[in-house]
């Protein structure tokens, strides 16, 4: 295809999140499913992300960034996921940056690092009181710009064409990056502030998103759902955003563990992070419907998030408190279970830009309910979908669902097929043609 | 030589309403949704076309026939939405040019499941058509044309019916032309008529589409295919949904103007006439038997039945349906037999089909449903609801005391 050979001449600085095995939440997933498939398809990419503040103080906490975790996995897997990453070049910033970060967080994450030196220089007698350090900011604000110079610095020792950054904590150093070498700007929409905010927007973020598609010469919504939110409330000319969908990475293994001997109670899983944006309070009022009407069912709610203990009261009000577990936050492994054991995954998101998670359940043969405010409702045909806020409705699909047999089994197979589809080659694909269109001379 | 032989489908469902779960009473019909329907459909398609006919009729003095199918489910509603429809038809009828064929009363698929209550609906099919035209149906006509040599035998032994019609299929004419008079195997007294689908569909699927090397077909154009036939057939059965006229193929393809001049360009060839279903079987002898050992149908590509069976939730469904058939009958209530019947109407099943739905095609025009698996949702609430019904109308067997007729009812309650 012309379209590879002329993809492997392009090189992209990526300004990313985190890769596996720390990953929080979609964007890790998307930003690793896309360069995975941009490295296969030939284009080379510096992939720029915030390493944590490793001080030689912190004991307790362990990160590690791509490279450094791949020596420590097995020799087999070291030289598979070299061969597969031949063409990214990992480059990390000391910085507290997270994906998925707010002021509140941020603040919390700085004190504990000021906690943490402090306790360790109180021998020696050193002051760590002040506001900033040399690897961190006072504040988010602060701290993504502090972020943007050092990617400056980082980039003045890179040859790259394009200039790719994800979601607005990497805005101004993608400005910053595209400024400094002259090179276009592609700014990736994973969210907006209006998805995480709903109508409190905080007005500072709101500010970098805007600047940061502003200045893109082209911006990748991640769905239509998400590019009339950049056209209508960034003010944004449509023919500047594009839609390239997200993928789903196939687990490669069909799952040949034995079945388990059926449980009498069923399974309906939330899974994400439990914040205003997910709609867990619906998720829960759903819940009460369906115990109205049926009784061994058990809601599972996997994730955390600033509303897991309003979450958790609320349930408790609703008087089904015996029936809603809360696991916390699961990763790999543990993600894979518990959809193994899931009759059904509801995704009642508010405003969910794209939402890889179903594709996940799918993916692991467990039936999805997805809210009608999602990007994934425009890619899924097999899929149920309600709106977020009509509770009696999904109420009604989870009961149908848990009743009927031969709803779960159309529901899977269909969407198991459907979900193979869509994969990140093809996103990779999408975003070569993107940044193609922004080398063309005007 | 060949007679034209039309025969027109008629038949709208009635549509359910949003059903869910939480819901606990018995209107489970959009009362709002099938009237609306049904205005909309007579005035784009019922009424201009039975008018057109009509004056066809009149024109060609007797020598236009054709024939209709309606269902029980479209006549009901036809009264109480739309009777000057109803009475435009039976101007029809007193032209002694027109036949009407019978079928299911409800347009369903219970040949399939239970062949005591296929046999009660084609008696209350043929009930209706005779109190409301004055005629008996003797071609019958499945729902969708779905047949196999059983249906030939049944029908045959039911003793009403001179004739079945069926899709005119590759896969069981072979070399074979649907243009003869054919016999079901087995049988020794009815006969058999085939659609010719090339023909037919012509002008119900590809008269408007563009793409078509023969686009725009004209009356002219297709009376010559007609004469082609003249020497090699003796009827050229055209077989259609009526929507065709107005509601599929809208006015402002020429539909209507097509329709208009196609009597006129047919009899333009002396060979040539028109002939109703009835006619057909009484002018030609069979040309030979016809074995369908599987089932077929006139839908999609596959003239099988796939778009009403073709998935899990489909044949759930349906299985469902007819295993309360004993449960109903005993309940001994005329609204929950009626609730019944009407969902055995086919395209609640049509509504559930997976096939190509990912496509958006034809399918997805006829849905009242966002997708296949809303429909089964609520298809199956409503079940559940008469289930519950027909389960409470149980009575204990016998009741010595108020504490053991508890007990008894509770038994009754089905799991």
């Amino acid at each position: 295809m012309g379209l590879i050979d002329e993809g492997a001449r392009i090189r992209v600085f990526m300004l990313g999140w985190e890769f596996p095995p720390f990953i929080s939440g979609g964007l890790g997933t998307a930003c690793y499913g896309l360069t995975k498939a941009l490295d296969q398809l030939g284009v080379k990419v510096t992939f720029v992300l915030p390493k944590m503040v490793e001080s030689q103080y912190a004991t307790h906490v362990k990160l590690l960034t791509p490279i450094e975790a791949r020596k420590r996995t097995s020799s087999k897997r070291v030289t598979q996921s070299e061969r597969e990453l031949a063409n990214v070049k990992f480059r990390s910033i000391l910085s507290p940056l997270e994906a998925y970060a707010t002021p509140h967080t941020y603040d919390e994450k700085v004190a504990e690092i000021l906690r943490l030196r402090r306790e360790s220089t109180t021998t020696t007698n050193g002051s760590c009181e002040a506001g900033e350090g040399p690897d961190y900011a006072g504040d988010l604000y602060r701290e993504v710009h502090r972020y943007a110079s050092m990617a400056m610095e980082l980039a003045k020792g890179e040859e790259f064409d394009v200039v790719h950054a994800h979601d607005w904590m990497t805005y101004p150093a993608g400005i910053g990056v595209s400024m400094a070498s002259g090179k276009p700007l592609v700014v990736h929409i994973h969210s907006t502030e209006f998805d995480r905010s709903g109508e409190h927007v905080n007005q500072m973020v709101y500010d970098i998103e805007r600047e940061g598609m502003q200045r893109a010469s082209k911006v990748i919504a991640v769905s239509h759902f998400t590019r009339s939110v950049v056209i209508s409330r960034y003010g944004i000319p449509g023919d500047k955003v594009e839609v390239v969908y997200n993928g789903v990475e196939r687990n490669g293994t069909w799952s040949t563990a034995p079945v388990t001997i059926r449980r009498e109670e069923k399974i309906v899983l939330f899974l994400g992070r439990i914040t205003m944006q997910k709609g867990p309070e619906y998720f829960l009022q759903a819940a009460k419907k369906v115990l109205d009407v049926m009784d061994n069912v058990k809601f599972v709610m996997a994730g955390s998030g600033d509303l897991m203990y309003r979450s958790i009261e609320l349930a408790a009000q609703l008087g089904i408190g015996h029936k809603v577990l809360f696991t916390g936050f699961l990763r790999g492994d543990d993600v894979r279970r518990i959809f193994r054991m899931a009759d059904l995954y509801v995704m009642p998101s508010v405003s969910e830009p794209f939402g890889i998670a179903p594709l996940e359940a799918l993916d692991n043969d467990v039936p999805v309910i997805i809210s009608k405010q999602s990007g994934v409702s425009e890619v899924l045909k097999h899929a149920l979908k309600v709106d977020f806020w009509d509770i009696n409705e999904m109420a009604n699909k989870i009961a149908a669902v848990l009743k009927y047999p031969s709803l779960r089994m159309t529901l899977r197979n269909h969407g198991n097929f459907e979900v193979r589809k869509l994969r990140w080659r093809d996103a990779a694909r999408n975003c070569l043609r993107v940044y193609q269109e922004t080398l063309v001379p005007v | 030589m060949p007679s034209v032989c039309f025969y027109f489908q008629v038949h709208q469902p009635t549509r359910l309403r949003h059903y869910t779960v939480f819901d606990n009473d018995e209107r489970y019909f959009d009362e709002g949704k099938n009237a609306a329907i049904c205005k909309k459909v007579a005035n784009k398609c019922y009424l201009p076309a039975n008018r057109m006919l009509l004056k066809l009729i009149q024109q060609h003095q007797g020598r236009f026939r054709i024939a209709y199918s309606l269902t029980g489910v479209l006549l009901e509603q036809l009264e109480r939405h739309s009777p000057e429809v109803l009475s435009t038809f039976h101007a029809l009828a007193e032209t002694g040019c027109v036949e009407f064929l019978g079928e299911t009363y409800y347009h369903t698929l219970s040949f399939l499941y239970s062949r005591q209550e296929f046999v009660e609906q084609v008696k209350k099919h043929t009930e209706l058509i005779q109190d409301l035209f004055g005629q008996t149906p003797k071609v019958f006509r499945n729902t969708e044309l779905i047949y196999n040599n059983d249906l030939g035998l049944l029908i045959e032994a039911m003793g009403c019916f001179d004739a079945v019609v069926t899709e005119g299929a590759d896969h069981i004419l072979g070399y074979r032309s649907p243009n003869f008079v054919y016999q079901p195997k087995g049988c020794r007294r009815i006969k058999m008529l085939l659609k010719n689908y090339s023909l037919s569909d012509d002008i119900a699927f590809r008269f408007s589409n563009r793409q078509w090397a023969q686009w725009p077909l004209t009356a002219e154009k297709f009376s010559q295919w007609v004469n082609a036939v003249n020497g090699c057939g003796q009827t050229v059965n055209l077989f259609m949904d009526y929507e065709t006229l107005g509601e599929h193929q809208w006015e402002d393809t020429g539909i209507f103007d097509f329709m208009r001049h196609l009597p006129g360009e047919i009899l333009k060839h002396p060979d040539n006439n028109f002939k109703t279903p009835s006619e057909v079987v009484a002018s030609y002898e069979p040309l030979g038997t016809v074995d369908v050992p599987h089932v077929i149908s006139w839908a999609d590509t596959e003239r099988d039945l796939s778009a009403w069976l073709g998935n899990p939730m489909q044949s759930n469904a349906l299985h469902e349906l007819y295993r309360l058939e004993k449960k109903i009958k005993r309940a001994n209530d005329p609204r929950i037999l009626d609730d019944w019947r009407r969902l055995q109407t086919s395209d609640h099943f049509y509504y559930m089909c997976t096939k190509y739905f990912a496509d958006g095609d034809v399918h997805k025009y006829f849905n009242p449903y966002d997708s296949p698996y809303d429909s089964y949702i609520n298809f199956m609430n409503v079940l559940d609801h008469l289930q519950r019904r027909c389960a409470s109308h149980q009575t204990p067997i016998v009741a010595h005391s108020p504490a053991q007729a508890g007990a008894a009812a509770r038994v009754a309650v089905p799991v």
